[in-house]
């Protein structure tokens, strides 16, 4: 029991932002929310999956990965190959010169599915795919570079250039793809409509539970040994190298633990939205999904969420009313956050919370007053 | 590769080995001003390519006006915008040393996110002041046309100047850097902070000086670049990948190496482009560097400083 208490859920601070999280995404969003704008919330989210795993890597372990996008695209269109091929049956694609391959292909006059699409034809192995892929490529780029001791912005930069080199292949190689406009008209997942509102629907509350179980799987991983390393690394890695502990392998768990995490967001954009292109996985998503993290708070993995729910809903509001000025208004966030609030929303809340707090004390007060008239009249009552 | 003749495969490696050149020209420049700054200082200046486009757009903006009121001065306004473009981009470097960078000397990750900011606000200001549509000055008439040496190779004027150019530039830096008392400050400013302050060295004082002047070179690189081709307002974010590719190959804080590593990968990019499409040679290119990297992440010619 204390186990969960206190390690899965944060104790009583940890308990409570979990519980008004959880109120708000699954309750009040859609209680208050037209479908449109569930909708956005439900995509939103998905992001928040990369904003998480980025608490994980960059508040916890120090290593700021620039290419979360990389992971939350590659889970994003394993996702989305599955569903394009269940959409390309040879019925549906009578008309093309090749029926049974996606469209994208019979109009880049290719005649056979690539060997690499055909596993995708299988739902247990795309399920597979979206969990264990990303995790896989994170080993093999973590590995490589934390072996040999490249951190810092080395890593940074590295990581952001393997998110050019995957855009500009995306975007090239057309006929593999979709190219620029990437996976698009994607309708049923094994027979189902997913275009349907009451789909949508049900996306969205599978969306906020699995946030809800990385945010507690999260929490488990950072409270236990590792977690307590992962942070020692950050702070003096040299110490930590010099305790005996093999530092690469706790920054390699951790990046292909968030590289899954992202992924799994990928895969859930791709159902609720319909498509997937590679404007989610290059340079600019990437290093919003960092703003989005540093803005809730990089060491909060709740105040993430929030972060990205914030900065979206306000990109959404702003450009369409307006779009010159979101721009400033991103980059100025950007440098205000970095200099003068580090710890981002969740630090203010941290600092300056207990003064709403004390406000509601009361509530706390009168429920003590309750139990405690309650025990004396049970008291009174054996008594008697 | 047997569709091509012998004397004109030659041709071919002499024209793309030239495009290759042109572009090596403005990465070395770019490189050049983000290597002093990052290793110097450990800061990753994501704002660079922004800088590049301030001395592009202030080369613009001179060609116009020049063209609308001083038409005779038209064949020698560009020597003129190449200072001013210095001038501006370097100015603008020191406010925003002044201002923003000089706060996270000790948190370089935050320094990437910060100048990213800044690079956002820059990229509006462009769109906002020139418009989204990307700009060309009107070039004097001695940057236009070729030279031919022989009947199938043909050299374009605008990429020798800017070649020279980029010579000239280059030594100047390595003069500052390694023979100008300056430089000796600078060096050792970058090689031992703590010790530098001790002996004297106003290290702050050349910090924003060493920022200014990185900045400065992008201003540099931007009015070259304008000869090249046009300027949008995300043209800066275009080329700041292949130059933070330029640095880290070339190991930060070597001259040479950011020479030789500039120069590698300007042309293994236009040379591959000839014969494969050009988004596959970038990746080919950014491949090969990412697998090299991991297996000499101090890049190739790194200074053996001891931290």
């Amino acid at each position: 029991m204390s186990f969960v208490y206190e390690r899965l859920l944060g104790g009583k601070k940890g308990l409570t932002g979990f519980i008004i999280l959880a109120t708000l995404i699954l309750v009040i969003f859609p209680l208050f929310l037209d479908s449109f704008r569930l909708g956005l919330a439900g995509k939103y989210l998905t992001y928040a999956f990369a904003a998480v795993s980025l608490v994980l890597l960059w508040g916890y372990g120090g290593i700021l990965s620039l290419g979360q996008g990389i992971f939350f695209g590659l889970g994003g269109y394993a996702m989305a190959m599955f569903l394009k091929l269940e959409a390309s049956s040879p019925e549906n694609t009578a008309i093309q010169s090749t029926p049974g391959i996606p469209d994208f292909m019979d109009w880049n006059q290719i005649t056979e599915l690539p060997w690499f699409w055909e596993p995708f034809t299988s739902f247990t192995f795309t399920i597979l795919a979206v969990l264990i892929l990303p995790a896989l490529f994170a080993y093999i780029i973590g590995a490589a570079m934390f072996k040999r001791r490249v951190g810092g912005v080395y890593f940074a930069i590295i990581t952001q250039v393997i998110a050019v080199i995957l855009t500009v292949l995306i975007v090239g190689q057309q006929g593999f793809t979709g190219g620029i406009n990437g996976i698009t008209d994607l309708r049923t997942l094994n027979g189902w409509d997913i275009t349907s509102d009451s789909a949508k629907t049900i996306f969205y509350f599978v969306t906020c539970a699995l946030l809800l179980l990385v945010i507690i799987a999260s929490r488990a991983i950072m409270t236990s040994k590792f977690g307590r390393i992962l942070l020692a690394v950050k702070d003096k890695e040299d110490r930590v190298r010099f305790s005996g502990y093999d530092v690469a392998n706790f920054k390699i768990f951790v990046f292909c633990f968030g590289a899954m995490i992202s992924a799994i967001g990928g895969a859930m954009f791709t159902l609720q939205v319909g498509f997937m292109s590679p404007s989610f996985v290059g340079i600019v998503p990437s290093i919003e999904m960092v703003i989005f993290a540093a803005v809730g708070g990089r060491m909060s993995l709740i105040g993430a969420v929030y972060g990205t729910l914030l900065i979206n809903f306000g990109k959404t509001a702003f450009s369409e009313s307006f779009p010159e000025l979101w721009l400033f208004l991103i980059g100025g966030l950007f440098i205000a956050v970095v200099m003068l609030f580090p710890n981002g929303l969740a630090g203010i809340w941290e600092d300056h919370g207990h003064k709403v707090t004390d406000r509601f004390r009361f509530i706390g007060k009168w429920f003590n007053k309750l139990t405690a008239q309650a025990k004396l009249r049970k008291a009174e009552d054996a008594k008697s | 590769m047997d569709a091509y003749t012998n004397s004109e495969l030659i041709s071919i490696f002499a024209m793309q080995g030239f495009a290759g050149i042109s572009l090596f020209s403005v990465l070395l420049l770019m490189a050049l001003g983000l290597a002093i700054i990052f290793g110097q200082m450990g800061v990753i200046n994501m704002a660079h390519g922004e800088f590049m486009a301030v001395g592009a757009y202030t080369t613009y903006f001179l060609a116009t006006f020049t063209e609308n009121y001083f038409p005779s001065f038209m064949p020698y306004y560009f020597v003129f915008a190449i200072v001013v473009a210095f001038f501006v981009a370097g100015i603008l470097g020191y406010f925003a040393e002044f201002l923003l960078i000089r706060h996270l000397y000790t948190r370089p990750l935050d320094t990437l996110l910060a100048t990213w900011g800044l690079s956002l606000i820059m990229q509006q200001s462009f769109r906002s002041l020139f418009g989204a549509r990307e700009v060309s000055p009107t070039l004097p008439d001695w940057l236009l046309g070729s030279y031919q040496p022989t009947e199938t190779i043909h050299i374009p004027l605008n990429g020798m100047f800017v070649l020279g150019l980029t010579a000239v530039v280059t030594m100047t830096v390595y003069y500052l850097m390694y023979k100008s008392r300056w430089g000796l400050r600078v060096r050792a400013t970058t090689q031992n902070r703590i010790m530098s302050g001790a002996v004297g060295i106003n290290t702050k004082k050349v910090d924003r000086y060493t920022f200014a002047l990185g900045c400065g070179i992008a201003g540099i690189a931007g009015a070259a670049f304008t000869t090249i081709a046009s300027t949008g307002p995300t043209t800066g974010s275009l080329y700041i990948v292949d130059t933070f590719m330029v640095v880290v190959f070339g190991g930060a804080a070597s001259l040479f190496g950011t020479i030789a590593s500039a120069f590698t990968i300007a042309q293994a990019q236009s040379i591959l482009e000839f014969f494969i499409s050009g988004s596959m040679a970038k990746v080919y290119t950014l491949f090969a560097l990412v697998l090299i990297l991991m297996f000499k992440p101090e890049g190739l010619f790194a200074s053996k400083v001891r931290r």
